[in-house]
């Protein structure tokens, strides 16, 4: 019976386990799995260009995913994502090249930034808000400045090299292969955060975001908790940029700069604050900007605003000005993100046609 | 409910659950509280009253460890706990709710509810993320068993899926009440429970709390204006004025005292030692 809709209209469910897991009824896991296995087939089905946006998702994902459970689950604003982003794809690129196999340098990569990221997060037992905001930027600036100076580490302003993902002596490094290495890491950890969310520590963690006193009343360590965020928000960003590194094949100081700590921003804002399914789609709609963007300026060649903008030399910036435009209209219309816009959807289908 | 033998009997040997042992707090020139001392029983409902700004959410704070005494000490089952952190409270069995609700708004009453929870509930970060592997679940949903016997109890089963932001103020107040009775507390601090409410809902709650502290065997102290209720469920009663105490003992003897109706009512002959040149000198600094 459960399977005949997809959105009971009311609550069937007879036990506690039922009533505890990810996804609501059995019909979403069954398209959550059906979802998973499309994209297990996705390097058949889908152009070269495709597949490399699709495993570009991958790896923002999950570092979005590290950033929401910092801002979005814990309520502590980070404006120097991209750092530990980098680090972790420094740090992976710098154990693989010393001989440590790919796959465990990604993890091993992962474990460093965590250890940076705790340091970097110890001023959050003291400040908050804004003031907090200002230390994770000396974070962003601190360790952007690293990069360029630990040339042992990250071979300065030249970047290093990261050695292609092998495992079992077979190479992985090509898209389509490449692509299930960074699906095996997506669904692992989005599964974790979806784990660590309906858990003891999860929900210890909103509690400190939404009234850190009575949390305290409630046996909850602040200072263990503020951190611990910074410590798993930074375990999912190196992750992310160890992917990221072997992917490419490179990693460089270029680009980790605070414009794509901000874009990190941009993305859970956009996908919805505290909400794991969230931080994916506002990496798919950051990704998909730029296409949406080159798609913009080819309809509007040779037209007026074209001619009044120079689009085809000025689509990089027509590209900034589309995220920070609608990073604001999503702030104003939908703060609560795509995530939220989702979940009215499916209740408004829920009582389809009769929607009182 | 007005079964006596649930009461347990004082024991003179052992020490009491709380003892206040005067207790001054200053804030800066403030006195907020000045050598307060009381003590309450095991198993007792013990209420504290008093003028507003008197002290009572003050005292509520040291005791929960939100404020350290500034002198005095707070012993707990005959230890001292003036210096231990308010997180290690919750373990040592103290709970207590707010005056102004502080429940977390975005998470739904059962998640509340669950927080309570948390220094029973052994799962971390690491295990929780397996979830399946490693008893994370088992664990959840054995606790979730056990917030359930609470929602029944406090007659929130309708709401146990609303997010708290949502509900009206008697239904917070209500699972504020729960998240405290989730942490299985021996001693339970209640500020103002029903402040903001109509009759009805008063009713409820203290029904609530007499069975709590009869059938529950929870110690309770109650900071609350509404005399009437405190008069009729409190064994022993606490007035406070001006950070002092000027009165303790049974609901009869308090409404009988002189002290209290002048602390209330106000007195001509009532003043108080200081506070004419402390006033000044506050406003000037």
């Amino acid at each position: 019976m459960a399977i005949a809709t997809m959105r009971p209209c009311g609550d069937y469910r007879t036990s506690y386990r039922a009533d505890q897991t990810i996804f609501a009824t059995r019909l979403s896991t069954a398209w959550a799995l059906a979802g998973l296995l499309l994209l297990c087939l996705a390097p058949w089905l889908l152009s070269g260009y495709l597949l490399s946006l699709l495993i570009q998702i991958g790896y923002l994902g999950i570092a979005a995913l590290g950033l929401n459970i910092l801002v979005g689950f814990s309520g502590q604003i980070s404006v120097g994502h991209a750092v530990f982003y980098g680090f972790g794809g420094f740090s992976s690129a710098y154990l693989a090249r010393h001989g440590v196999p790919v796959p465990l340098a990604i993890v091993l990569a992962g474990l460093w930034t965590t250890a940076v990221g705790l340091i970097f997060g110890l001023p959050a037992t003291r400040v908050k808000g804004l003031y907090l905001a200002i230390a994770t930027l000396a974070a962003q600036f601190i360790l952007q400045d690293f990069f360029v100076r630990a040339e042992w580490f990250t071979g300065g302003t030249h970047g290093a090299v990261a050695p292609p993902f092998t495992l079992f002596g077979t190479d992985f490094s090509t898209d389509t292969r490449y692509f299930y290495v960074v699906l095996f890491f997506f669904t692992l950890m989005y599964l974790a955060a979806a784990n660590l969310m309906r858990s003891r520590d999860g929900r210890a963690l909103v509690a400190v975001r939404d009234h850190y006193l009575s949390a305290e009343m409630m046996g909850v360590n602040l200072t263990k908790y503020r951190t611990m965020a910074f410590g798993i928000s930074s375990f999912y960003a190196g992750i992310g940029g160890a992917l990221y590194a072997h992917y490419i094949g490179f990693m460089s100081v270029e680009g980790l700069d605070i414009l794509f700590s901000i874009q990190f921003l941009g993305m859970i804002i956009i996908g919805g604050l505290g909400s794991v399914m969230g931080s994916l789609m506002g990496t798919a709609f950051m990704v998909a900007l730029p296409e949406l963007t080159g798609a913009l300026a080819t309809a509007l060649e040779g037209g007026a605003i074209d001619h009044a903008l120079h689009l085809k030399d000025g689509i990089t910036y027509l590209r900034e000005m589309l995220i920070g435009a609608s990073i604001i209209l999503f702030l104003i219309f939908e703060p609560d993100g795509l995530a939220h816009r989702w979940q009215q959807i499916k209740a408004y289908w829920k009582l389809y046609p009769f929607s009182y | 409910m007005t079964s006596m033998e649930h009461t347990p009997e004082p024991s003179s040997v052992a020490p009491p659950l709380l003892e206040v042992r005067n207790v001054s707090l200053r804030f800066g020139g403030l006195r907020a509280l000045s050598d307060v001392s009381f003590h309450v029983a095991s198993g007792e409902l013990f209420s504290i009253i008093g003028p507003n700004g008197a002290g009572k959410t003050s005292l509520l704070n040291c005791i929960s460890g939100r404020y350290t005494p500034t002198e005095g000490a707070v012993l707990f089952e005959g230890r001292d706990i003036t210096r231990v952190k308010p997180y290690q409270r919750a373990a040592l069995g103290i709970g207590r709710t707010f005056q102004n609700l502080a429940l977390y708004s975005h998470m739904s009453v059962l998640d509340n509810i669950m927080v309570g929870r948390h220094h029973l509930i052994k799962n971390n970060f690491l295990t929780g993320a397996l979830y399946w592997i490693g008893g994370a679940q088992k664990e959840e949903l054995a606790h979730r068993r056990k917030i359930e016997e609470i929602i029944d109890f406090l007659e929130i089963e309708h709401v146990r899926k609303a997010l708290a932001g949502t509900l009206s103020y008697g239904l917070r107040k209500r699972v504020e009440l729960a998240r405290a009775i989730a942490l299985e507390p021996k001693l339970l601090l209640l500020d103002e429970p029903m402040a903001g409410m109509n009759l009805e809902e008063k009713e409820d709650i203290a029904r609530y709390i007499v069975e709590l502290n009869e059938e529950w065997g929870m110690t309770i102290v109650m900071i609350e204006h509404d005399m009437g209720v405190v008069m009729d469920i409190s064994q022993r009663v606490m007035v406070l004025d001006f950070g002092r105490k000027i009165a303790e003992g049974t609901p009869a003897e308090i409404l009988a005292n002189e002290d209290v109706s002048k602390a209330y009512l106000g007195g001509e002959d009532f003043t108080l030692e200081g506070s004419p040149t402390q006033e000044p000198a506050v406003a000037q600094a």
